[in-house]
């Protein structure tokens, strides 16, 4: 496989979950501004979920306002935001249109029904209604394109190259979210939370589609500890640090077979596993939350700069 | 537009329809009559979807363009078929004697039977493949022969395409298309099958590898990248074929040998099907302003460790004012009558023919030597005064780089129109292999000009496609 065929894999998959990561942030956003009772329409949750994406500076830079419609045309559909859907969508399908011939023709398809109808969308009609019902896609052609992947494509190096761009992606995402939020998940006295913090859990739960299966994991009403747990350290949540990890180095390792060789990318994903299985969350508060998660985003960023190291991305 | 009606595929002048056809004409009886919009609609979204485009130059995403697909197919017969084939053969034989003649001995030349100006002071001719040996001896393995048709025996070869002609993934397409739009027919009439050509392409990558190479060869498909305009085509081939699609800086050239950058390192690459010109496969010996190409690839062929497909220099061989001489080059290399024969073709440098010409320009055509696309092309009868007059003044002052035929009125065959069923001008273009044998898929890709009356067929001056079935007997 070329060098770049690999980057190309790796990226598309990573530009696929990240257009349905900031269709969800969004969406949260967008929820929570409807409930919160503030004056003028700019919405604090808007702007604190544009801040754990890294793009409230972007934002800035064109809009004074952090409403509905601005937030939501630029997390969706601005060219200038490199990480809005539209260019999530279309950098992902670029790449598709390079690789063709390393994608099932079930994968390109998808991914092309999904741009091409994207693309026809004219932004301005996307109001009311019409607003939470193409999250919902976004999400869906994510999941769609995902099954064609798990369905179709050979398990040889292209597939692991795709995947380990997927949850590099997904954990990136996760750990800032909880980043994003990190103050109200601190242990402190008193161990009911608020109104407040309760709504500012769930905004962390919907985040990463967890308010509902935390129930199932818990049996518990909404507790901090919990959360950062759940969100951290639970292998069965498909969006926890820990699982991310653990299927990153296993993608690693099934593609040191497949080559035949250790790569230097196997150890930085073994050295970003370890340091959540190594730990449980008292150690974690201790060693203070923010902390944790600013290394486990560097540690992660180190796996990305290995494999290209490793496997001639150019 | 000429006087007499053009032959209609399907049609004989009295209205009754031809024996290919008869199936066809019944299938089309039956259907309801919003069916055929309806499978028009159907192929479209089949298209898209697929995402069979070509791109538009100096345009950004979401300006690729489908290539207009017209549902009802041109239908050869078994015997027409047999005799096209033959002819055919014969001329990539004799083209292919010729381009290693002119690349060595120049026998030909010699022998005064082809002008050696006409060669040697012609831009085409590339003086880097001189003496040079490919492998098998072969210059041009990929070949698409533009075949137009005047009457029912009367078939002319248009142009021989031995660069790197382009289209094909629209007839595996076009096929692929029929057979979900109508299988019926396909159950009811047998139809030479198509799906073999990118096996066959392989097998005659295969068959032209080095020497040298393992007894699997490693084959790259060599693009511009994804702004070409048939970038989709290059995926499409080297997909169907298991081959490994490559641009210019997948490649590097180390010792003379040809490697590909994999996530392993260097490996190396024995044949390369290149969809990039002569000018630019190589900044080294070609255009050193070239970011397409692969520096020191030149040097690695000429050394014998790759093989280029098809080789550089080929465009001596289908030259437009070389065209007029394939005859001749048939009877000189292979001792045969030319099987299928030329459009008549005006030379302007003879004092005689051009007086001719310009007498009569307005039921001519007229075709820059260079000129490729339909561009550069004046259609006599379809012209206004002063693109007459514009061309006249080009013949005088330049009369070498024009080459002047007779309006051919090509051949019609019925299209789905807006209006319903309408004849619409008709070429050919079937796809030939050659390597360890010479292998003709059977049908090709027919071109069909969409404006009524129209002679023009390219995809860039508003041409569609038509599935082409060689019925088996």
């Amino acid at each position: 496989m070329l060098g770049r065929t690999a980057q190309n894999l790796f990226w598309l998959s990573r530009y696929i979950e990240r257009a349905e990561n900031m269709a969800r942030l969004f969406e949260v956003g967008y929820r929570m501004s409807l409930t919160s009772r503030r004056e003028g329409g700019a919405s604090e949750h808007l702007v604190s979920m544009m801040q754990a994406a890294e793009i409230y500076d972007e934002f800035q830079l064109a809009h004074e306002r952090a409403d509905v419609t601005s937030v939501s045309h630029f997390m969706l559909f601005d060219e200038k935001n490199p990480s809005s859907v539209r260019s999530c969508l279309l950098a992902a399908r670029t790449n598709a249109r390079t690789e063709r011939t390393a994608l099932t023709s079930d994968m390109w398809e998808s991914l092309n029904a999904a741009w091409l109808e994207f693309a026809a969308i004219n932004p301005k009609s996307v109001t009311g209604a019409k607003l939470p019902e193409l999250l919902q896609w976004v999400k869906q052609l994510s999941h769609q394109f995902r099954g064609a992947l798990l369905g179709t494509i050979l398990r040889d190096d292209g597939f692991a190259f795709s995947q380990a761009g997927s949850f590099i992606e997904r954990a990136d995402n996760t750990a800032r979210i909880l980043d994003m939020k990190y103050y109200v998940l601190l242990p402190r006295s008193n161990l009911i939370g608020g109104d407040v913090d309760i709504q500012q859990w769930t905004l962390i739960l919907r985040a990463a589609s967890a308010h509902r299966s935390y129930r199932h994991v818990y049996h518990d009403r909404y507790k901090a500890w919990n959360i950062a747990d759940y969100l951290m350290l639970r292998p069965e949540m498909p969006r926890s640090l820990i699982f991310c990890a653990r299927f990153l180095d296993q993608t690693l390792a099934s593609l040191d077979a497949i080559y035949g060789k250790t790569g230097e990318s196997r150890a930085a994903a073994a050295a970003l596993l370890a340091m959540l299985e190594s730990n449980d969350m008292d150690r974690i508060f201790a060693y203070g939350l923010h902390e944790f998660l600013t290394e486990f985003i560097a540690r992660n960023n180190r796996v990305t700069e290995t494999l290209s190291e490793t496997y001639n991305f150019y | 537009m000429s006087a007499t009606p053009a032959f209609d595929e399907m049609r004989n002048a009295d209205g009754s329809v031809r024996e290919p056809y008869l199936v066809l004409d019944a299938w089309l009886k039956e259907q309801p009559p919003q069916a055929l919009g309806l499978m028009a609609a159907d192929a479209e979204a089949i298209f898209r979807r697929l995402g069979i485009t070509f791109a538009v130059y100096g345009s950004n995403e979401g300006t690729e363009k489908l290539i207009p697909f017209d549902l009802i197919p041109r239908i050869i017969s078994a015997m027409e078929w047999r005799k096209l084939s033959k002819g055919i053969e014969q001329r990539v034989r004799a083209l292919n004697a010729f381009l290693h003649d002119v690349y060595h001995r120049q026998e030909i030349l010699k022998a005064g039977r082809v002008p050696e100006k006409l060669i040697l002071q012609n831009s085409a001719f590339c003086p880097e493949m001189m003496g040079l040996d490919p492998a098998k001896g072969i210059y041009s393995h990929i070949i698409g022969v533009d075949i137009v048709r005047v009457g029912p025996d009367d078939f002319y070869v248009l142009e021989d395409n031995l660069r790197t002609p382009s289209g094909v993934s629209y007839m595996l397409e076009d096929r692929e298309a029929m057979l979900q739009l109508a299988p019926e027919l396909f159950q009811r009439l047998k139809v030479a099958p198509v799906e073999n050509y990118p096996e066959n392409l392989r097998r005659t990558l295969e068959s032209v590898a080095p020497n040298s190479a393992r007894s699997t060869p490693t084959i790259a498909v060599l693009t511009p990248g994804i702004y070409n305009s048939a970038y989709f085509e290059h995926s499409f081939l080297a997909d169907q074929m298991g081959a490994q699609l490559c641009e210019g800086q997948d490649l590097f050239v180390d010792g003379g040998k040809v490697f590909k950058r994999t996530t392993l390192g260097p490996e190396q690459v024995d044949v390369i099907y290149r969809r990039i010109e002569d000018d630019f496969i190589d900044p080294l010996t070609f255009r050193p302003d070239s970011m397409l190409g692969v520096p020191g690839l030149f040097d690695a062929y000429r050394a014998g460790n790759v093989t280029l497909v098809n080789a550089p220099g080929t465009g001596i061989a289908d030259d437009k004012a070389v065209y007029t001489y394939v005859p001749e080059i048939i009877e000189f290399y292979l001792g045969e009558k030319a099987l299928l024969p030329n459009v008549p073709t005006y030379n302007c440098t003879d004092p005689e023919q051009r007086a001719y010409v310009l007498e009569h320009i307005g039921e001519l055509v007229v075709k820059e030597v260079h000129g490729s696309g339909g561009y550069g092309m004046l259609v006599g009868p379809a012209s206004t005064k002063a693109q007459r007059e514009d061309f006249t003044r080009k013949i005088i002052a330049r009369p070498d780089n024009y080459i002047v035929q007779p309006t051919l009125a090509l051949s019609t065959c019925p299209t789905y129109v807006n209006a319903g069923i309408a004849p619409r001008h008709v070429d050919l273009r079937p796809y030939v292999l050659v390597g360890d044998q010479v292998r003709i898929t059977p049908g090709g890709l027919t071109r069909v000009a969409l404006t009524e009356g129209s002679l023009v067929v390219n995809s860039s001056q508003g041409g569609g496609t038509k599935d082409t079935w060689v019925l088996e007997e």
